[in-house]
Formats: structure tokens, C-alpha cells, sequence
């Protein structure tokens, strides 16, 4: 299934889905060090974003995020790929300075954690 | 694929031909642009740029900034936010070589880049004034709320990169508070309680944060309000919950102009009470007093100082004065450093208490500052908030009273 997006930085990144309903704060709320989500309560509490597609409906949170998203791709640990529904300043900023490729104005009900997905640009493909 | 109008000068930026950061800067503002509907680009007056502590920047911080200042030169009037230690002073506030290293990397870089380092939350104060109308592009959610507000120019709150991004470029995509249309008040606030001392300041910027909630307030019922108490309440109205922008009838240029929407709320005494005692902490023993948060000036620098004379800080309470270093200078020259540093009292210049590395360091801070008091909770201190006068005396004796 292929779904057409909005370009937020362009590229290619491929992995396996890790979807949430819930905004992700990156300043505080994920370990720029192990790529885990640390914040209390959050639905993926505890689960790691290195190397998947991070789908979520945007971000929130102090604009630091933009830096850890940053220290997350020289450490390793970033997501391969961001899937927004609406992005906005922090998690934009971030994957334009960290090379992340990021696309938003998704329908991110279609995609489940564990399905295989490709970011292209602004298309992203489901297997 | 980008939808913004872009000039032919920037559309050479975004292909890369001005170089790394020019391009870097170009792909952020054209981002911003089309996320917020932005249709082009506008020329800004100046930039105030955040994210200067080595605390929040760490290590990738650092290097995307050295990165950025390889080829990275601002185009307009830069200035630049409180780094995490006083940049001359550091050792006697207990800072660390190695965090004092990594800090000066970074004001390297900041400076390669043109950037005056001012390392003040109060640019206004220190030469960074823009004027009524101006578009400018600011981070450091206190001056950007100031500047729209007290001053009447337009921002809207930037983060660091995409202040960065603006100086580079020298514009900023043109949407949110740069559009008219979207300065407009949409609740009424009618004060009906009585300031006295600059904490109330703090405590109703508190009442009205909470009340306005990330929306646009337009404030009826105070008749007077001086430069020390407006900085003061911008930093708490922004930090507890309202968007970054306030009418205050009589006070905002151009308020007699816009009409108070209906939808209307009151603060009462009791409010200002409740915001005290959200703010303040069950605690007697004060290990740290910090003052100047938004940055001392000269005139309450003045105040600490006639309030200190002839008094010693209790021995096992540190008291910071946090200022600009124009500030520090200004009062070098006319005795006050001496009176307040006589008294055992430190200056902090360049630095505060939200942006140095203070985690676990303090047990209790006493301040003027309902924004110190949140992010020192964050730095894990009880806190208590008063006026200039019970702050001196929880210096002294090392107790709050």
C-alpha cells in the first residue's frame, strides 16, 4: 500500500513501524543515548526508536528536542524515518539538521507496529 | 516540492551555492514555511539566538553548531541568550573544567559565526532594541514575549536552530504572530487584584498563564507597571501557560486600538494567593538565593545593592546576582559590585539558573522569579518566591521567614 505525504526532508529510509496515538517529546522524553523512550506514562515507555520508522501525529516539547534528535544520529540510536500526521517545529528542525528522512499529512491509522515501511521522498510504502 | 514563493537569492541558498549553512538555514525556513502556510519569506531586524548552555547543547549540540560556523556568517544583528556559566568568572560558581572547556567551544563557534556575545536574556537592555512593528526573529520565550508585547515587534517564538537559520538567511517565513491577523486578543483578563512587590508580578503572570491557556490575553485593570515588573511578568505569563503575546490596556502600543474580546475572566486576590502557594514549596532552610531571572538591571542591581550594605550572606548560603556582563560593568563603575560582592554575594554574568548545570547541586532557592522557581524544581530545589527584601534576608539569616 502506497500513501502520499508532504516532504518535510527528503530521502530514503527503510525499517520496521513503531506507531504510537501519543505525541513524542525528544528533549526529555526519549535517552539520546540508547534510543529508548523514557517518559513516564507514554505508550512506547521503555521501547526503542533506533532504526525504525517512528510513526506518532507530531511533536511536542522543549525546541532542545531539535539537538537530541541530532545527538540520537551521531550516537546511532535515531529512527530511520519519521511518519507525522501534522509535524511541527521541533521534530522538523531536527530531521532537517540530523538528515532524518521525514514526511507528515499521512493517514498514520494505516500503518501498525511491525509492518515493514519505506520513506521516499514524500510517498511512503507499506508491505 | 517546496510551496513557499522563494526569491532567486534564495532558491541559490536552498541549491547550495552560498554553502553549508546557508543551505542548512534555507531547507529550516523553507520547512517552517510550508508546515505553517507561510507564502514567502520577510526580512527580520535582528535575531536573538537560545541554546548556548553546553548543559542543554551537549556534545552533537556542539558539533552541529561547529559545523554550521565553518562557513556560517549572520547578516544581521545577532545576539545571543545566557550560556551555562559565567564566561569569565566560572570557577567561583563551582563550575567544572570540563564543562567550562566544552562551554567555551561553544562560544567559539557563536563567535565565528558574528554572533555578539551578549549571553543575555535581555537583549532589549543591552543594544538588541528593535521597534514598534519591526519583524524580527527571536528565541528565548521572556524577550520574545517582551518584545511583542512591551515593545510591539513582531515574532514569533523561535527555537535555536531556526533563530540560527533566520540570522544566516536574514529572514523568516512569514506566518503566526508576523501576521496581523493573528494577533488578535481572544480573552479578556480584568485584574482586580493589587500589586506591591516585583514577585506579584511573577505570581500574576501565573494566574494569567493558567488562565489564558495558549491563547492571546488582553489585560484591563492595571493603571502602572514599570520595565523590572513587565520583564518580570513576561517570563511567568509565558512559562505558565499563555502564547507569547498580551495586550495590557494603556500599557501595549497600539492596545487603545484593539477592542477586548467577550469572552472575559477576572483575577481576584485570591488568585494571586493561589499562585504563591503553587510556586512556593513547604521549606524553611535556604541554601540558594538567585536573583535576575529575567536578568538583573542596573536599577535592581542598584536595589541588591543598598539592601546588602553592611550585611554578610549566611556562611552556607550562596547568593547569585544574575546579569548581563553591559550590566556587571555598568555597575563596576558605580560601586555596586563592591557593596554587593563586600557582602559575600556572587555575580553571575552570562549565566541564570534555568540554563547552568545545577542538578543535585542546591537543596532550597529563594528568588524573585516565578520562572526560576519552575525550572529550578526541574534542577530538583524546593523554592520560595518574594520580593527583593525577604530574598536579601533569606541570604542573611538562611532561613525563609
Amino acid at each position: 500500500m502506497e500513501l502520499k505525504g508532504r516532504t518535510i526532508f527528503k530521502g530514503k529510509g527503510e525499517g520496521e513501524a513503531l506507531v504510537t496515538s501519543q505525541p513524542i517529546s525528544f528533549y526529555g522524553g526519549v535517552d539520546p543515548n540508547t534510543g529508548e523512550v523514557i517518559e513516564k506514562g507514554h505508550e512506547l515507555h521503555g521501547k526503542s526508536v533506533k532504526g525504525k520508522i517512528l510513526v506518532f501525529p507530531t511533536g511536542k516539547g522543549s525546541t532542545v528536542g531539535s539537538y537530541t534528535l541530532y545527538r540520537m544520529k551521531k550516537n546511532g540510536t535515531a529512527p530511520a524515518g519519521i511518519v507525522n500526521k501534522e509535524c511541527e517545529t521541533v521534530v522538523a528542525v531536527g530531521a532537517i539538521i540530523s538528515d532524518i528522512p521525514c514526511v507528515d499529512r499521512v493517514d498514520i491509522k494505516m500503518i501498525k507496529t511491525g509492518n515493514m515501511v519505506r520513506i521516499e521522498d514524500n510517498i511512503v510504502t507499506i508491505f | 516540492m517546496i510551496d513557499m514563493y522563494l526569491t532567486r537569492e534564495e532558491q541559490r541558498m536552498l541549491d547550495g551555492e552560498e554553502g553549508y549553512a546557508a543551505r542548512k538555514s534555507m531547507e529550516i525556513l523553507a520547512a517552517l514555511g510550508d508546515i505553517y502556510g507561510a507564502e514567502r519569506l520577510i526580512k527580520v531586524g535582528s535575531v536573538q539566538v537560545a541554546g548556548v548552555s553546553y548543559h542543554n547543547l551537549g556534545d552533537a549540540g556542539l558539533e552541529f553548531l561547529n559545523e554550521l560556523a565553518k562557513d556560517g556568517r549572520v547578516r544581521v544583528l545577532t545576539t545571543l541568550n545566557p550560556a551555562g556559566m559565567d564566561l569569565e568568572n566560572w570557577r567561583s560558581l563551582g563550575i567544572s573544567e570540563e564543562f567550562a572547556a566544552k562551554q567555551n567551544l561553544v562560544i567559539d563557534a557563536f563567535q565565528r559565526m558574528g554572533i555578539l556575545i551578549s549571553c543575555t536574556c535581555t537583549p532589549y537592555l543591552i543594544g538588541n532594541l528593535p521597534r514598534y512593528g519591526e519583524h524580527i526573529a527571536w528565541s528565548e520565550s521572556s524577550a520574545v514575549t517582551f518584545a511583542n508585547s512591551v515593545i510591539g515587534a513582531k515574532t514569533n517564538r523561535e527555537g535555536g536552530p531556526s533563530a540560527l537559520a533566520a540570522a544566516f538567511v536574514g529572514k523568516t517565513p512569514c506566518y503566526g504572530l508576523h501576521l496581523d491577523e493573528n494577533r488578535t486578543p481572544d480573552i479578556h483578563i480584568q485584574v482586580n487584584a493589587g500589586l506591591t512587590k516585583l514577585s506579584d508580578w511573577g505570581a500574576l503572570g501565573y494566574a494569567v498563564g493558567k488562565k489564558a491557556e495558549n491563547r492571546i490575553p488582553y489585560i484591563t485593570g492595571i493603571a502602572e507597571a514599570e520595565l523590572d515588573e513587565l520583564k518580570s511578568f513576561c517570563a511567568s505569563v509565558v512559562t505558565y501557560g499563555a502564547k507569547p503575546l498580551f495586550y495590557m490596556g494603556g500599557i501595549t502600543p497600539g492596545s487603545e486600538s484593539v477592542q477586548p474580546p467577550k469572552d472575559a475572566v477576572t483575577i481576584e486576590e485570591g488568585d494571586i494567593k493561589n499562585a504563591y502557594d503553587n510556586i512556593n514549596d513547604e521549606v524553611s532552610s535556604i541554601d540558594f538565593v538567585c536573583v535576575g531571572c529575567p536578568h538583573c538591571s542596573i536599577k535592581e542591581i542598584a536595589q541588591i545593592a543598598e539592601l546588602l550594605k553592611g550585611k554578610k550572606v549566611a556562611e552556607n548560603t550562596e547568593f547569585w546576582v544574575a546579569t548581563s556582563r553591559t550590566a556587571k560593568q555598568l555597575a563596576d563603575k558605580l560601586g555596586y559590585t563592591e557593596t554587593i560582592e563586600r557582602a559575600g554575594a556572587k555575580f553571575a554574568c552570562d549565566t541564570c539558573m534555568a540554563v547552568a548545570p545545577l542538578k543535585g547541586r542546591f537543596k532550597a532557592l529563594a528568588t524573585t522569579s516565578a520562572k526560576g522557581c519552575f525550572y529550578s524544581r526541574q534542577n530538583g530545589m524546593k523554592t520560595k518566591m518574594g520580593s527583593l527584601e525577604e530574598c536579601v534576608d533569606a541570604a542573611v539569616t538562611g532561613k525563609w521567614s
